[in-house]
C-alpha cells in the first residue's frame, strides 16, 4: 500500500489497528482526571472491552493470510511507522485484550481488600498503561516502537508489583530487581536494533527482513541478534533469565499477578517469534545454531528444572510462577524447533497457557482474599467451603498439566506432533515426562484442598459473584479450547504460516 | 590490529569501555543508589553509540536553511538516530526516577538501601515464614 489518494478517507474500520492502543493509552490519564475509583474502572473496562472487540474485528480481516498495514499519520512505511497486524499479532492481541477483559470485573473487589482505596484510580491508569504498552508492543511492525512500547509496559509493571508492598514489603525490593533486570533487558534490545540499523539502514520489519537477505555473514546482524535474543529472553523470563519473575509473581498484588502471568510473559514471546522468524530467516545458520543448541536445551532445562522446584513450592503463588517458568519452557521448545507446526504449538500455548493461568491466580486470589494467605498450610479443606472456587482451580489444574479435554492438552498434542514430524521421539517423551512434574503439583494443591482437614471454628464463604463469573469463564473457556479447537488452532496455523513466510507477503 | 583500525572505530571502544562500566557497577555494588548510576551511565553508552552512528563524514548538521534553499553539496548527518535517542533518553528519565521512588518506599519500609542487609531481612523474613508454613525451596531468586 503506498500513501495514494484514497488513504485520506480511511473509515473507523481502516483505523482499527492503532485505536486498538490509543483507545487505552488515552483512557489512562483520563482514569487520573476524573480522580474517582469507580469511574475510573469504568473508564478502564471501556477501554479494555473495546480494545477486545477491535483485537476480535481485526483478526476474522486477517485470518485468511491477509495483512492490515496502517502508516502513522500517513507517513509510508518504510519511512513512516506502520501498525502491520497480520494472524500472529491479531491472535496475541485478542489474547491480551480478552485477559484483560475478564480480569477487570474481577479486579475492583480484589484490589478492594489488597490496595489502600485512594491508590486505586493511580493503580487503574497504571493498569491500562502497561495494558497499552503490551499491545503497542504487538501491534506495531516498527523495531524501535517496540522498545517504547515495551518500556511503558514495564514502567507501569513496576509500579504495579510494587504496589503489593501494603501486604508484604518484599514487594518493593522484587519491583527494584525487576526494574533494574527490565531496564538492561530494554535496553540491551535497543543495542540489538541499533546494530540492526548500522547494517541496514531501516527500522521497518517487513524491510529490515528484505534487506537482510544475503548478509548472514555480516558480524553487525549476527551481534543485533544476540543483543536482541537475550534482551527479549529477560522479558520472556527464559529458563536462566526468569530470575525476577518468581518473587514479582509472588508479591505483586493478586490482580497484577493474573493480568501479567496471562500476556506480559506472551507479549515478550511473541515479539522473539517476530524476530526469529520474520526479521531474522532461520535459514541463517547462526539462528539454526542458536535455535538447536541454545534455545531447545534452555527450554528443556526449564520444562523440568522450573517444575521441580514448584514441587517443593508452600506459597501457592510462588509455585504457579515457577509452573510459568516451566510452561515458558514449551513456548520456546516449539520455537527451537523452527517448523509450521512447532510455531503453531508455540502459539497455542501461548493462548492456552495464557486461560489456564488467568484462572489459576484468579484463584488464588480468591484464597487470598477469603485466607488472607496464599500459603498451602492455610488452605486446608477450602474444597468444601469454597466448592466454586476450588472447582475452578481444578479445571485450571487439569489443563495446565495437559488432560485430554482441556486447553493445555492440545497445545501439547501440537508440540508432540511437531516433534515427531522431525523424529525426535525423545524429545516427546520429555515432554510427557515433563508433564507428570505438573501432575505431582497439582496434585499436591488439589489434596490439600480437598483431602486434609479444615481447621476448626474457621467458616470461609466463597468469593463474591463478580469474582466467581471472571473465573467461570476462563474455566470454561479451558474446556471449550480443548474441545473445539477451531479458533485457536486456525488462528495459530496461519499465524505460523505468515510468521515463516516473513516480509514477502 | 593496526594503528588505523583503533582509531577508526573509537567510537566503539569508548562505547564498550562504558557500557562496562555501568555494567559493572550494576552489578557490583551493593547500595541501591549507586546501582541505579551504573544503570544511567549504561543507558548512557548507548545513547553515545546511536549518536555516534549517526555521524556522516563531513557532514553537518541536519537542521534545512529557513529559506528552504537546500544546496545539494552539503552534506547532512543522519537525523534519524538522534530522534530515537530523544525518546530513548525520556525512557531513561522516567526508569531513573521510578528506581529511586522506590528506594525511597524501601528505605522508609527497611530503613536502609544497602542490599546486603536488604537480603539479610528478606531471608530472616523467608525463614520464618518456611518454619510457620512449612519449608519450600528457592528464597528470592
Amino acid at each position: 500500500m503506498s500513501s495514494s489518494p484514497e488513504q485520506t478517507a480511511l473509515t473507523i474500520i481502516d483505523q482499527l489497528p492503532v485505536l486498538t492502543v490509543v483507545v487505552p493509552m488515552l483512557a489512562a490519564p483520563l482514569c487520573v482526571l476524573f480522580g474517582n475509583r469507580h469511574i475510573a474502572w469504568i473508564i478502564t473496562f471501556l477501554a479494555s472491552l473495546l480494545s477486545f472487540l477491535f483485537a476480535f474485528h481485526m483478526l476474522f480481516q486477517v485470518l485468511d493470510g491477509d495483512v492490515l498495514s496502517y502508516h502513522l499519520g500517513g507517513w509510508a512505511p518504510p519511512l513512516g511507522i506502520e501498525y502491520r497486524i497480520d494472524a500472529a499479532n491479531a491472535f496475541v492481541l485478542l489474547l491480551i485484550s480478552g485477559i484483560s477483559t475478564v480480569v477487570l470485573p474481577y479486579a475492583r473487589k480484589s484490589i478492594e481488600h489488597e490496595i489502600k482505596k485512594v491508590s486505586h484510580t493511580l493503580f487503574y491508569c497504571c493498569y491500562l498503561l502497561c495494558f497499552t504498552g503490551l499491545l503497542g508492543m504487538v501491534a506495531t511492525g516498527d523495531a524501535f516502537n517496540i522498545f517504547v512500547f515495551l518500556e511503558i509496559s514495564s514502567l507501569s509493571t513496576y509500579v504495579l508489583i510494587a504496589m503489593g508492598a501494603e501486604r508484604d514489603r518484599r514487594a518493593l525490593t522484587s519491583a527494584y530487581d525487576y526494574l533494574i533486570l527490565g531496564t538492561i533487558g530494554a535496553t540491551f534490545f535497543v543495542i540489538g536494533i541499533g546494530f540492526l540499523y548500522m547494517a541496514t539502514g531501516t527500522l521497518n520489519l517487513a524491510d529490515l527482513n528484505v534487506r537482510m537477505a544475503g548478509m548472514e555473514d555480516n558480524r553487525t546482524i549476527q551481534a543485533a541478534f544476540a543483543f536482541i535474543i537475550v534482551g527479549m529472553g529477560l522479558k520472556a523470563a527464559i529458563y536462566p533469565l526468569h530470575l525476577w519473575l518468581p518473587s514479582a509473581y509472588t508479591y505483586a498484588p493478586s490482580v497484577v499477578t493474573i493480568f501479567l502471568a496471562a500476556t506480559a510473559t506472551k507479549a515478550a514471546i511473541y515479539v522473539l517469534l517476530r524476530f526469529m522468524f520474520s526479521v531474522f530467516q532461520p535459514d541463517f545458520i547462526f539462528e539454526l545454531n542458536t535455535l538447536t543448541w541454545i534455545i531447545m536445551p534452555l527450554a528443556i532445562v526449564a520444562m523440568f528444572a522450573a517444575s521441580l522446584i514448584a514441587v517443593f513450592q508452600t506459597n501457592l503463588k510462588r509455585l504457579l510462577a515457577y509452573s510459568s517458568v516451566a510452561q515458558v519452557g514449551y513456548m520456546i521448545l516449539g520455537m527451537g524447533l523452527a517448523s509450521t507446526t512447532g510455531l503453531t504449538a508455540t502459539i497455542v500455548h501461548l493462548f492456552n497457557h495464557g486461560i489456564t493461568k488467568a484462572v489459576l491466580f484468579m484463584v488464588v486470589g480468591a484464597f487470598v482474599m477469603r485466607t488472607g494467605s496464599s500459603f498451602a498450610k492455610h488452605l486446608t479443606g477450602l474444597g468444601k467451603q469454597m466448592p466454586l472456587t476450588c472447582g475452578a482451580f481444578v479445571i485450571g489444574g487439569l489443563s495446565l498439566i495437559g488432560v485430554p479435554g482441556t486447553a493445555g492438552f492440545i497445545s501439547k498434542w501440537v508440540l508432540i506432533d511437531a516433534a515427531f514430524q522431525q523424529d525426535l521421539w525423545w524429545l516427546a517423551l520429555l515432554i510427557v515426562a515433563s508433564s507428570l512434574l505438573a501432575v505431582i503439583y497439582v496434585w499436591k494443591m488439589v489434596e490439600v484442598l480437598y483431602m486434609q482437614p479444615a481447621p476448626e471454628g474457621v467458616i470461609v464463604k466463597d468469593v463474591p459473584i463478580s469474582m466467581l463469573v471472571p473465573m467461570w469463564l476462563m474455566a470454561i473457556a479451558c474446556i471449550y479450547f480443548g474441545l473445539d479447537t477451531d479458533l485457536t488452532l486456525t488462528s495459530a496455523r496461519v499465524a505460523a504460516e505468515g510468521l515463516l513466510a516473513g516480509g514477502s507477503n | 590490529m593496526s594503528m588505523e583500525f583503533i582509531l577508526g572505530h573509537l567510537n566503539y571502544w569508548l562505547f564498550i569501555v562504558l557500557m562496562m562500566i555501568g555494567f559493572y557497577i550494576v552489578v557490583s555494588r551493593g547500595n541501591y543508589i549507586k546501582k541505579i548510576v551504573g544503570l544511567n551511565v549504561f543507558q548512557a553508552s548507548v545513547f553515545m553509540f546511536y549518536i555516534s552512528i549517526s555521524n556522516v563524514t563531513g557532514g553537518t548538521a541536519p537542521i534545512f536553511p529557513v529559506d528552504m534553499n537546500i544546496d545539494p553539496d552539503v552534506i547532512y548527518s543522519n537525523p534519524l538516530p538522534h530522534v530515537l535517542i530523544l525518546t530513548a533518553i525520556v525512557v531513561g528519565v522516567a526508569t531513573t526516577s521510578l528506581g529511586l521512588a522506590l528506594i525511597v518506599r524501601i528505605r522508609e519500609e527497611y530503613g536502609t538501601i544497602e542490599e546486603e542487609d536488604i537480603l539479610e531481612m528478606d531471608s530472616a523474613a523467608q525463614a520464618s515464614e518456611n518454619l510457620k508454613e512449612g519449608s519450600s525451596m528457592g528464597g528470592r531468586a
